[in-house]
Protein backbone atom coordinates (compact mmCIF):
# COMPACT_ATOMS: atom_id res chain seq x y z
CA UNK A 1 0.00 0.00 0.00
CA UNK A 2 1.51 3.30 -1.10
CA UNK A 3 0.29 5.93 1.35
CA UNK A 4 1.87 8.85 -0.51
CA UNK A 5 -0.22 7.97 -3.52
CA UNK A 6 -3.33 7.82 -1.36
CA UNK A 7 -2.58 11.19 0.20
CA UNK A 8 -1.94 12.71 -3.20
CA UNK A 9 -5.18 11.55 -4.77
CA UNK A 10 -7.42 11.94 -1.75
CA UNK A 11 -8.68 15.37 -2.88
CA UNK A 12 -9.64 13.92 -6.26
CA UNK A 13 -11.75 11.28 -4.54
CA UNK A 14 -13.26 13.92 -2.29
CA UNK A 15 -14.44 15.90 -5.29
CA UNK A 16 -15.80 12.73 -6.86
CA UNK A 17 -17.59 11.76 -3.65
CA UNK A 18 -19.16 15.20 -3.42
CA UNK A 19 -20.42 14.84 -6.98
CA UNK A 20 -21.81 11.37 -6.22
CA UNK A 21 -23.59 12.60 -3.10
CA UNK A 22 -24.88 15.76 -4.80
CA UNK A 23 -26.35 13.95 -7.78
CA UNK A 24 -27.60 11.15 -5.55
CA UNK A 25 -29.41 13.49 -3.19
CA UNK A 26 -30.98 15.59 -5.93
CA UNK A 27 -31.99 12.47 -7.83
CA UNK A 28 -33.51 10.89 -4.72
CA UNK A 29 -35.48 14.06 -3.90
CA UNK A 30 -36.97 14.01 -7.38
CA UNK A 31 -37.57 10.28 -7.09
CA UNK A 32 -39.51 10.88 -3.87
CA UNK A 33 -41.61 13.55 -5.59
CA UNK A 34 -42.33 11.30 -8.56
CA UNK A 35 -43.07 8.42 -6.19
CA UNK A 36 -45.49 10.46 -4.09
CA UNK A 37 -47.36 11.70 -7.13
CA UNK A 38 -47.61 8.19 -8.58
CA UNK A 39 -48.70 6.69 -5.26
CA UNK A 40 -51.40 9.35 -4.87
CA UNK A 41 -52.67 8.79 -8.39
CA UNK A 42 -52.89 5.06 -7.73
CA UNK A 43 -54.44 5.49 -4.31
CA UNK A 44 -57.18 7.76 -5.59
CA UNK A 45 -57.63 5.58 -8.69
CA UNK A 46 -57.62 8.54 -11.08
CA UNK A 47 -58.59 7.18 -14.50
CA UNK A 48 -56.09 7.34 -17.42
CA UNK A 49 -53.35 8.80 -15.19
CA UNK A 50 -53.50 5.57 -13.23
CA UNK A 51 -52.86 3.44 -16.32
CA UNK A 52 -49.99 5.70 -17.36
CA UNK A 53 -48.46 5.35 -13.90
CA UNK A 54 -48.84 1.56 -14.04
CA UNK A 55 -47.02 1.41 -17.38
CA UNK A 56 -44.30 3.75 -16.12
CA UNK A 57 -43.74 1.66 -13.00
CA UNK A 58 -43.41 -1.56 -15.00
CA UNK A 59 -41.05 0.07 -17.51
CA UNK A 60 -38.79 1.59 -14.93
CA UNK A 61 -38.69 -1.40 -12.58
CA UNK A 62 -37.88 -3.90 -15.28
CA UNK A 63 -34.96 -2.14 -16.94
CA UNK A 64 -31.50 -1.42 -15.56
CA UNK A 65 -30.44 2.13 -14.76
CA UNK A 66 -27.45 1.80 -17.08
CA UNK A 67 -29.71 1.16 -20.06
CA UNK A 68 -32.00 4.03 -19.07
CA UNK A 69 -29.01 6.36 -18.80
CA UNK A 70 -27.62 5.30 -22.18
CA UNK A 71 -30.98 5.98 -23.75
CA UNK A 72 -31.29 9.40 -22.10
CA UNK A 73 -27.69 10.43 -22.66
CA UNK A 74 -26.95 9.05 -26.13
CA UNK A 75 -30.42 8.45 -27.55
CA UNK A 76 -32.48 11.51 -26.69
CA UNK A 77 -30.03 14.12 -28.14
CA UNK A 78 -30.78 12.62 -31.56
CA UNK A 79 -34.29 13.96 -31.15
CA UNK A 80 -32.92 17.36 -30.22
CA UNK A 81 -32.93 17.10 -26.43
CA UNK A 82 -29.37 17.96 -25.47
CA UNK A 83 -28.80 17.36 -21.80
CA UNK A 84 -25.65 17.67 -19.71
CA UNK A 85 -24.42 14.45 -18.09
CA UNK A 86 -25.38 15.77 -14.65
CA UNK A 87 -28.97 16.41 -15.72
CA UNK A 88 -29.08 12.99 -17.41
CA UNK A 89 -27.90 11.33 -14.24
CA UNK A 90 -30.53 13.09 -12.16
CA UNK A 91 -33.30 12.31 -14.65
CA UNK A 92 -32.21 8.68 -14.80
CA UNK A 93 -32.14 8.33 -11.04
CA UNK A 94 -35.51 10.03 -10.69
CA UNK A 95 -36.97 7.81 -13.42
CA UNK A 96 -35.70 4.63 -11.80
CA UNK A 97 -36.26 5.70 -8.20
CA UNK A 98 -39.72 7.13 -8.80
CA UNK A 99 -41.24 3.71 -9.34
CA UNK A 100 -39.46 2.15 -6.35
CA UNK A 101 -40.57 5.02 -4.13
CA UNK A 102 -44.11 4.80 -5.52
CA UNK A 103 -44.27 1.10 -4.66
CA UNK A 104 -43.04 1.67 -1.11
CA UNK A 105 -45.53 4.50 -0.53
CA UNK A 106 -48.34 2.52 -2.10
CA UNK A 107 -47.72 -0.51 0.08
CA UNK A 108 -47.59 1.85 3.07
CA UNK A 109 -50.95 3.32 2.12
CA UNK A 110 -52.42 -0.12 1.56
CA UNK A 111 -51.62 -1.25 5.09
CA UNK A 112 -53.85 1.47 6.51
CA UNK A 113 -57.24 -0.17 7.06
CA UNK A 114 -60.24 1.53 5.39
CA UNK A 115 -61.79 1.90 8.84
CA UNK A 116 -59.23 4.61 9.62
CA UNK A 117 -60.46 6.76 6.78
CA UNK A 118 -64.09 6.03 7.47
CA UNK A 119 -63.68 6.89 11.14
CA UNK A 120 -61.95 10.15 10.24
CA UNK A 121 -64.75 11.05 7.86
CA UNK A 122 -67.43 10.20 10.39
CA UNK A 123 -65.68 12.49 12.88
CA UNK A 124 -66.42 15.26 10.43
CA UNK A 125 -63.02 15.57 8.82
CA UNK A 126 -62.84 16.48 5.17
CA UNK A 127 -61.13 14.15 2.72
CA UNK A 128 -58.06 16.35 2.80
CA UNK A 129 -57.90 16.41 6.57
CA UNK A 130 -58.32 12.65 6.78
CA UNK A 131 -55.42 12.26 4.37
CA UNK A 132 -53.24 14.83 6.09
CA UNK A 133 -53.77 13.94 9.74
CA UNK A 134 -54.84 10.30 9.76
CA UNK A 135 -53.72 8.35 6.73
CA UNK A 136 -50.44 9.93 5.64
CA UNK A 137 -48.71 9.95 9.05
CA UNK A 138 -49.45 6.26 9.50
CA UNK A 139 -48.66 5.34 5.91
CA UNK A 140 -45.35 7.18 5.99
CA UNK A 141 -44.20 5.39 9.10
CA UNK A 142 -45.31 2.05 7.65
CA UNK A 143 -43.27 2.63 4.50
CA UNK A 144 -40.09 3.69 6.31
CA UNK A 145 -38.26 0.34 5.99
CA UNK A 146 -38.88 0.10 2.26
CA UNK A 147 -38.09 3.78 1.87
CA UNK A 148 -34.71 3.47 3.59
CA UNK A 149 -33.88 0.41 1.51
CA UNK A 150 -34.71 2.39 -1.62
CA UNK A 151 -32.52 5.32 -0.62
CA UNK A 152 -29.54 3.01 -0.10
CA UNK A 153 -30.32 1.18 -3.33
CA UNK A 154 -30.44 4.45 -5.28
CA UNK A 155 -27.22 5.76 -3.75
CA UNK A 156 -25.57 2.50 -4.77
CA UNK A 157 -26.99 2.78 -8.26
CA UNK A 158 -25.24 6.13 -8.74
CA UNK A 159 -22.09 4.06 -9.30
CA UNK A 160 -23.11 3.58 -12.95
CA UNK A 161 -22.95 7.33 -13.59
CA UNK A 162 -19.35 6.89 -14.69
CA UNK A 163 -20.70 5.31 -17.89
CA UNK A 164 -22.04 8.68 -19.06
CA UNK A 165 -18.69 10.35 -18.37
CA UNK A 166 -19.55 11.83 -15.01
CA UNK A 167 -16.43 12.10 -12.84
CA UNK A 168 -17.84 10.14 -9.94
CA UNK A 169 -16.03 7.71 -7.62
CA UNK A 170 -16.07 4.81 -10.08
CA UNK A 171 -14.76 7.02 -12.85
CA UNK A 172 -11.93 8.29 -10.67
CA UNK A 173 -10.96 4.79 -9.57
CA UNK A 174 -10.98 3.42 -13.09
CA UNK A 175 -9.01 6.42 -14.30
CA UNK A 176 -6.31 5.99 -11.69
CA UNK A 177 -6.07 2.25 -12.30
CA UNK A 178 -5.60 2.92 -15.98
CA UNK A 179 -3.14 5.80 -15.55
CA UNK A 180 -0.83 4.64 -12.77
CA UNK A 181 -1.61 0.94 -12.36
CA UNK A 182 -2.07 1.57 -8.62
CA UNK A 183 -4.96 -0.87 -8.43
CA UNK A 184 -4.93 -1.62 -4.70
CA UNK A 185 -4.69 1.99 -3.60
CA UNK A 186 -7.39 3.14 -6.00
CA UNK A 187 -9.79 0.39 -4.99
CA UNK A 188 -9.04 0.95 -1.30
CA UNK A 189 -9.96 4.62 -1.61
CA UNK A 190 -13.05 3.68 -3.62
CA UNK A 191 -14.30 1.30 -0.94
CA UNK A 192 -13.50 3.75 1.87
CA UNK A 193 -15.39 6.58 0.20
CA UNK A 194 -18.41 4.44 -0.56
CA UNK A 195 -18.43 3.32 3.06
CA UNK A 196 -18.25 6.95 4.20
CA UNK A 197 -21.29 7.72 2.07
CA UNK A 198 -23.35 4.58 2.65
CA UNK A 199 -22.66 3.50 6.24
CA UNK A 200 -24.21 6.57 7.93
CA UNK A 201 -27.32 6.20 5.79
CA UNK A 202 -27.57 2.52 6.60
CA UNK A 203 -27.10 3.06 10.35
CA UNK A 204 -29.49 6.02 10.43
CA UNK A 205 -31.96 3.91 8.49
CA UNK A 206 -31.93 1.03 10.96
CA UNK A 207 -32.32 3.45 13.88
CA UNK A 208 -35.28 5.08 12.17
CA UNK A 209 -36.75 1.68 11.41
CA UNK A 210 -36.51 0.64 15.04
CA UNK A 211 -38.27 3.83 16.12
CA UNK A 212 -41.03 3.46 13.56
CA UNK A 213 -41.69 -0.21 14.31
CA UNK A 214 -44.33 0.62 16.89
CA UNK A 215 -46.01 3.28 14.81
CA UNK A 216 -48.55 1.02 13.13
CA UNK A 217 -51.94 1.26 14.70
CA UNK A 218 -54.55 -1.45 14.71
CA UNK A 219 -52.65 -3.69 12.33
CA UNK B 1 -40.38 11.73 -41.31
CA UNK B 2 -38.22 11.82 -38.24
CA UNK B 3 -35.28 9.45 -38.64
CA UNK B 4 -35.20 7.25 -35.56
CA UNK B 5 -32.26 5.22 -36.80
CA UNK B 6 -34.12 1.94 -36.51
CA UNK B 7 -33.00 0.88 -39.99
CA UNK B 8 -29.50 -0.14 -38.80
CA UNK B 9 -31.05 -2.98 -36.85
CA UNK B 10 -32.18 -4.62 -40.04
CA UNK B 11 -28.78 -4.38 -41.71
CA UNK B 12 -26.86 -7.62 -41.82
CA UNK B 13 -27.10 -9.58 -38.61
CA UNK B 14 -27.29 -6.61 -36.27
CA UNK B 15 -30.51 -7.65 -34.55
CA UNK B 16 -29.19 -11.15 -34.06
CA UNK B 17 -25.98 -9.77 -32.54
CA UNK B 18 -27.98 -7.68 -30.10
CA UNK B 19 -29.94 -10.74 -29.04
CA UNK B 20 -26.71 -12.69 -28.64
CA UNK B 21 -25.51 -9.88 -26.41
CA UNK B 22 -28.61 -10.26 -24.30
CA UNK B 23 -27.99 -13.99 -24.18
CA UNK B 24 -24.48 -13.40 -22.79
CA UNK B 25 -25.97 -11.32 -19.98
CA UNK B 26 -28.68 -13.92 -19.39
CA UNK B 27 -26.11 -16.72 -19.27
CA UNK B 28 -24.08 -14.91 -16.63
CA UNK B 29 -27.16 -14.33 -14.52
CA UNK B 30 -28.56 -17.85 -15.01
CA UNK B 31 -25.29 -19.51 -14.02
CA UNK B 32 -24.97 -17.21 -11.02
CA UNK B 33 -28.54 -17.90 -9.97
CA UNK B 34 -28.12 -21.65 -10.32
CA UNK B 35 -25.08 -21.55 -8.05
CA UNK B 36 -26.27 -18.96 -5.56
CA UNK B 37 -29.72 -20.43 -4.91
CA UNK B 38 -28.54 -23.59 -3.10
CA UNK B 39 -25.70 -21.68 -1.44
CA UNK B 40 -28.16 -19.01 -0.35
CA UNK B 41 -30.54 -21.56 1.11
CA UNK B 42 -27.67 -23.09 3.06
CA UNK B 43 -26.57 -19.66 4.17
CA UNK B 44 -30.07 -18.69 5.27
CA UNK B 45 -30.42 -21.93 7.22
CA UNK B 46 -27.12 -21.28 8.98
CA UNK B 47 -28.17 -17.72 9.77
CA UNK B 48 -31.13 -18.95 11.79
CA UNK B 49 -28.92 -21.27 13.84
CA UNK B 50 -28.61 -20.71 17.56
CA UNK B 51 -24.80 -20.54 17.35
CA UNK B 52 -23.91 -16.87 17.83
CA UNK B 53 -20.54 -17.07 16.08
CA UNK B 54 -21.97 -18.59 12.90
CA UNK B 55 -24.72 -15.97 12.86
CA UNK B 56 -22.21 -13.20 13.40
CA UNK B 57 -19.95 -14.36 10.55
CA UNK B 58 -22.83 -14.51 8.10
CA UNK B 59 -24.16 -11.18 9.29
CA UNK B 60 -20.79 -9.55 8.54
CA UNK B 61 -20.59 -11.23 5.14
CA UNK B 62 -24.10 -10.12 4.28
CA UNK B 63 -23.56 -6.52 5.37
CA UNK B 64 -20.26 -6.19 3.50
CA UNK B 65 -21.73 -7.51 0.27
CA UNK B 66 -24.89 -5.49 0.58
CA UNK B 67 -23.44 -2.12 1.40
CA UNK B 68 -21.09 -2.06 -1.58
CA UNK B 69 -22.47 -1.19 -5.01
CA UNK B 70 -22.24 -4.24 -7.26
CA UNK B 71 -20.03 -2.29 -9.63
CA UNK B 72 -17.48 -1.78 -6.84
CA UNK B 73 -17.51 -5.53 -6.17
CA UNK B 74 -16.96 -6.16 -9.87
CA UNK B 75 -14.01 -3.77 -9.85
CA UNK B 76 -12.55 -5.39 -6.75
CA UNK B 77 -12.71 -8.87 -8.24
CA UNK B 78 -11.77 -7.94 -11.79
CA UNK B 79 -9.00 -5.41 -11.11
CA UNK B 80 -8.12 -5.97 -7.45
CA UNK B 81 -8.03 -9.74 -7.03
CA UNK B 82 -6.11 -10.24 -10.27
CA UNK B 83 -3.50 -7.78 -9.06
CA UNK B 84 -3.20 -9.20 -5.56
CA UNK B 85 -3.19 -12.90 -6.44
CA UNK B 86 -1.66 -12.56 -9.87
CA UNK B 87 -4.18 -14.81 -11.58
CA UNK B 88 -6.02 -14.16 -14.79
CA UNK B 89 -9.76 -13.68 -14.80
CA UNK B 90 -11.91 -13.10 -17.83
CA UNK B 91 -14.63 -10.50 -17.41
CA UNK B 92 -17.23 -13.27 -17.54
CA UNK B 93 -15.63 -15.29 -14.74
CA UNK B 94 -15.19 -12.21 -12.58
CA UNK B 95 -18.83 -11.28 -13.03
CA UNK B 96 -20.04 -14.80 -12.24
CA UNK B 97 -17.94 -14.74 -9.04
CA UNK B 98 -19.40 -11.39 -8.00
CA UNK B 99 -22.97 -12.35 -8.82
CA UNK B 100 -22.64 -15.62 -6.92
CA UNK B 101 -21.28 -13.79 -3.87
CA UNK B 102 -24.01 -11.19 -4.10
CA UNK B 103 -26.79 -13.64 -4.94
CA UNK B 104 -25.82 -15.91 -2.05
CA UNK B 105 -25.96 -13.01 0.39
CA UNK B 106 -29.32 -11.79 -0.89
CA UNK B 107 -30.81 -15.25 -1.12
CA UNK B 108 -29.52 -16.08 2.34
CA UNK B 109 -31.25 -13.05 3.74
CA UNK B 110 -34.50 -13.93 1.96
CA UNK B 111 -34.37 -17.48 3.33
CA UNK B 112 -33.62 -16.19 6.81
CA UNK B 113 -36.52 -13.76 6.57
CA UNK B 114 -38.88 -16.48 5.39
CA UNK B 115 -37.77 -18.88 8.11
CA UNK B 116 -38.16 -16.44 10.99
CA UNK B 117 -41.51 -15.28 9.63
CA UNK B 118 -42.95 -18.71 10.50
CA UNK B 119 -44.55 -18.19 13.91
CA UNK B 120 -43.12 -20.17 16.81
CA UNK B 121 -46.42 -21.88 17.52
CA UNK B 122 -46.09 -23.79 14.27
CA UNK B 123 -43.05 -25.58 15.66
CA UNK B 124 -44.73 -26.07 19.03
CA UNK B 125 -47.99 -27.36 17.62
CA UNK B 126 -46.26 -29.91 15.43
CA UNK B 127 -44.22 -31.04 18.41
CA UNK B 128 -47.40 -31.35 20.42
CA UNK B 129 -48.85 -33.48 17.64
CA UNK B 130 -45.93 -35.83 18.08
CA UNK B 131 -44.05 -35.04 14.86
CA UNK B 132 -40.32 -35.59 14.93
CA UNK B 133 -37.91 -32.79 14.14
CA UNK B 134 -37.49 -34.00 10.55
CA UNK B 135 -41.23 -34.41 10.09
CA UNK B 136 -41.83 -30.92 11.43
CA UNK B 137 -39.55 -29.43 8.80
CA UNK B 138 -40.68 -31.77 6.04
CA UNK B 139 -44.43 -31.28 6.43
CA UNK B 140 -44.91 -28.00 8.32
CA UNK B 141 -42.08 -25.52 8.05
CA UNK B 142 -40.57 -26.05 4.61
CA UNK B 143 -43.85 -25.95 2.63
CA UNK B 144 -44.77 -22.66 4.28
CA UNK B 145 -41.30 -21.21 3.86
CA UNK B 146 -41.16 -22.15 0.21
CA UNK B 147 -44.43 -20.39 -0.50
CA UNK B 148 -43.14 -17.18 1.00
CA UNK B 149 -39.76 -17.59 -0.59
CA UNK B 150 -40.48 -18.37 -4.24
CA UNK B 151 -41.93 -14.99 -5.28
CA UNK B 152 -39.04 -13.20 -3.58
CA UNK B 153 -36.50 -15.52 -5.18
CA UNK B 154 -38.02 -14.87 -8.61
CA UNK B 155 -37.71 -11.16 -7.98
CA UNK B 156 -34.06 -11.71 -7.18
CA UNK B 157 -33.65 -13.27 -10.63
CA UNK B 158 -34.94 -10.13 -12.36
CA UNK B 159 -32.70 -7.99 -10.19
CA UNK B 160 -29.78 -10.13 -11.22
CA UNK B 161 -30.60 -9.90 -14.92
CA UNK B 162 -30.84 -6.13 -14.59
CA UNK B 163 -27.56 -5.94 -12.71
CA UNK B 164 -25.75 -7.92 -15.40
CA UNK B 165 -25.89 -4.78 -17.53
CA UNK B 166 -23.01 -3.59 -15.35
CA UNK B 167 -20.60 -6.17 -16.76
CA UNK B 168 -20.17 -3.80 -19.68
CA UNK B 169 -17.93 -1.76 -17.38
CA UNK B 170 -15.41 -4.58 -16.95
CA UNK B 171 -15.21 -5.27 -20.64
CA UNK B 172 -17.65 -8.12 -21.19
CA UNK B 173 -19.24 -7.86 -24.62
CA UNK B 174 -22.93 -7.96 -23.82
CA UNK B 175 -25.96 -6.23 -25.30
CA UNK B 176 -25.00 -2.64 -24.47
CA UNK B 177 -21.50 -3.13 -25.84
CA UNK B 178 -22.87 -4.65 -29.05
CA UNK B 179 -25.26 -1.71 -29.28
CA UNK B 180 -22.36 0.71 -28.99
CA UNK B 181 -20.45 -1.19 -31.67
CA UNK B 182 -23.43 -1.09 -34.03
CA UNK B 183 -23.87 2.63 -33.47
CA UNK B 184 -20.19 3.35 -34.02
CA UNK B 185 -20.04 1.36 -37.27
CA UNK B 186 -23.05 3.14 -38.71
CA UNK B 187 -22.10 6.61 -37.50
CA UNK B 188 -21.85 7.98 -41.08
CA UNK B 189 -24.79 6.30 -42.75
CA UNK B 190 -27.26 6.52 -39.90
CA UNK B 191 -26.33 9.26 -37.41
CA UNK B 192 -29.50 8.82 -35.41
CA UNK B 193 -28.86 5.16 -34.71
CA UNK B 194 -28.14 5.86 -31.02
CA UNK B 195 -31.80 6.61 -30.42
CA UNK B 196 -33.25 3.59 -32.14
CA UNK B 197 -30.68 1.07 -30.98
CA UNK B 198 -30.74 2.09 -27.33
CA UNK B 199 -34.52 2.17 -27.44
CA UNK B 200 -34.51 -1.42 -28.69
CA UNK B 201 -32.00 -2.40 -25.98
CA UNK B 202 -34.32 -0.81 -23.42
CA UNK B 203 -37.30 -2.74 -24.77
CA UNK B 204 -35.37 -6.02 -24.92
CA UNK B 205 -34.32 -5.72 -21.28
CA UNK B 206 -37.91 -4.96 -20.42
CA UNK B 207 -39.15 -8.01 -22.33
CA UNK B 208 -36.60 -10.19 -20.57
CA UNK B 209 -37.51 -9.04 -17.06
CA UNK B 210 -41.18 -8.16 -17.23
CA UNK B 211 -42.66 -11.68 -17.62
CA UNK B 212 -40.52 -12.90 -14.72
CA UNK B 213 -41.64 -10.12 -12.39
CA UNK B 214 -45.25 -10.63 -13.49
CA UNK B 215 -44.92 -14.29 -12.51
CA UNK B 216 -43.52 -13.29 -9.12
CA UNK B 217 -46.41 -10.88 -8.58
CA UNK B 218 -48.94 -13.53 -9.59
CA UNK B 219 -47.49 -16.15 -7.26
CA UNK B 220 -47.31 -13.66 -4.41
CA UNK B 221 -50.98 -12.87 -4.79
CA UNK B 222 -52.03 -16.48 -5.19
CA UNK B 223 -50.10 -17.84 -2.26
CA UNK B 224 -50.84 -15.09 0.19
Amino acid sequence: MNWDFIAEYLPMYERAAILTVKLGVIGIVFAILVGLICAMIQYHKIPVARQIVAVYIELSRNTPLLVQLFFIYYGLPKLGANLSPEVCGIIGLAFLGGSYMAESFRSGLETIAPIQRESALSLGMTNRQAMQYIILPQAVSMSVPAFVANVIFLLKETSVFSAISLMDLMFTAKDLIGLYYKTIESLFLLVVFYLIILLPVSILGSLLERRMRHAGFGS
Amino acid sequence: MLDLGLDVLFKGSNMLRLLQGLWVAMQISLVSIAVSMPLGILCGGLMTMKNKLVRFIFRVYLEIIRIMPQLVLLFIVYFGSTRVFGWNLSGETASVIVFVLWGTAEMGDLVRGALISIPKHQYESSEALGLSKIQTYRYIIIPQTVRRLIPLAINLITRMIKTTSLVLMIGVVEMLKVAQQIIETNRMTSPNAAFGVFLVVFILYFLACWPISMLAKYLEKRWR
